[in-house]
């Protein structure tokens, strides 16, 4: 098996077994989303208006909550010290951490969207866009996320700093992943926002496998 | 195949926690390192593993530390065992066989751990986990091994074997530099280190001598 996806297979493997926290992610986006109309109240319109930004917030918040685990744990326990001995780069490492992190938490929000999407009384028209625009946003929060994480790596409360690092990070994709929906539930075309999310996408997932490395070695001396 | 380490030493936050040490090792020889708790011992080995930024240069067979070339000469056991305790003891070490190349299995057999391949790592006592930790050295052959308190926790019987092993390793070209208190039976030359000096003149760091007021 080649190392890389011997790493991928173990990353997934320890976030789906007990306190690996792969479920915490989706469960929380389902609560926030179902919380929502309970404090808004009935209102169809509204909830329809609503629906693409409080989707968005919910995926940037639940993608938060696995980060701060993901370089600490190795941290703690000295993986990452053997991780940085082994013949792999540390930037090929960072990404199959990054994409490990992408499979367990930013494609079930992907998935469970389309059926929050209805509870929320989205229109019909929007989904398929909302799903593309989280389809193509969600990689860049796993990505941006991975680069704070790997710099509150050796803190204590580590995770508390990386939201506020990560969350202003967040605002690009967060407004052109919601505008996305949001046009096409007012039957307009995506319009500049698809490739602008796109492009924030790529760069984050070229560049912050790089950018996380150097901020690890850092950590790491 | 020679280890040269010519003055190498560490500074952590404007404060010496190194002193410069130098040393050379042949093919076949190992280094016990001694000295009280706090001496440096465990800032060496990792100093020496490329973890920490050093003063000082140093080389094996050539390649200087700090590279890559350097990197994939050394394998390292500090005190954390770097185990998933959610994974069962075969699957940590199979993924470590998977990246450094190496038979899991044979790896598994020579530290006693067969037995338990199955139970999760968590379950483990500390000395298995030690064990667990220990099996990833024989994995591949790497000459240089920089081991940080091995035999902590390891029972008499274990120590054994694991003085065993690396006196295999001696007697095939390997080299060794072995933090530890006990005395493993090997033809291990000493290395006693001397504390760093702490005297207030050493801290360069101009915020901790006070010069920024």
């Amino acid at each position: 098996m080649s190392p890389l996806r011997a790493l991928l297979e173990r990353e997934v493997r320890l976030a789906v077994r007990a306190g690996g926290g792969a479920g915490l992610g989706l469960a929380f986006f389902l609560i926030v989303t179902l919380l929502a109309p309970l404090g808004i109240g009935p209102d169809q319109t509204l909830l329809a208006q609503v629906a693409p930004g409080l989707l968005w917030v919910a995926a940037l918040l639940a993608c938060l909550l696995s980060l701060d685990r993901l370089f600490q744990a190795d941290h703690e326990d000295g993986t990452l010290d053997i991780l940085a001995l082994s013949p792999l780069p540390l930037e090929g490492i960072v990404a199959v951490k990054m994409m490990a992190h992408w499979v367990t938490t930013g494609l079930p929000l992907v998935i469970a969207a389309p059926v929050l999407a209805l509870t929320l009384n989205m229109p019909e028209a929007a989904q398929p866009m909302l799903i593309l625009g989280l389809a193509i946003g969600t990689p860049a929060l796993s990505a941006i996320g991975a680069v704070g994480a790997a710099i509150t790596v050796g803190l204590r409360r580590g995770g508390l700093l990386l939201s506020l690092l990560v969350l202003p990070l967040y605002v690009p994709t967060l407004i052109f992943g919601a505008q996305i929906a949001s046009r096409a539930g007012d039957g307009l075309e995506a319009g500049a926002s698809l490739p602008f999310l796109a492009g924030i996408s790529l760069l984050s997932l070229s560049a912050g496998p790089f950018v996380a490395a150097a901020a690890l070695r850092v950590n790491l001396r | 195949m020679e280890l040269i380490v010519d003055r190498i030493g560490c500074e952590r936050g404007g404060r010496r926690v190194l002193d410069d040490v130098s040393l050379t090792l042949q093919a076949g020889q190992g280094i016990a390192l001694r000295g009280p708790n706090g001496v440096g011992k465990s800032t060496l080995i990792r100093a020496l593993c490329g973890l920490l930024p050093v003063t000082g240069r140093a080389e094996l067979d050539g390649r200087k530390l700090g590279s890559d070339e350097w990197t994939d000469l050394i394998a390292y056991t500090g005190h954390r065992d770097a185990i998933k305790s959610v994974l069962t003891v075969g699957e940590n070490l199979r993924f470590w066989a998977a990246l450094h190349g190496g038979d899991a299995n044979a790896a598994l057999d020579r530290f006693d751990l067969m037995p338990i391949a199955d139970r999760p790592a968590g379950l483990c006592s500390a000395g298995q986990k030690r064990r667990l930790g220990l099996a990833r050295l024989v994995l591949s052959p790497r000459p240089l091994w920089l081991l940080d308190e091995p035999t902590v926790s390891l029972d008499a019987e274990h120590t054994r074997i694991f003085g065993d092993i690396l006196s295999t390793h001696l007697d095939a070209g390997g080299l060794a530099i072995v933090a530890t208190h006990i005395d493993l039976g090997l033809a291990l030359r000493p290395h006693v280190l001397t504390p760093p000096s702490t005297a207030p003149e050493d801290v360069s760091d101009p915020f901790l001598t006070g010069d920024y007021l």
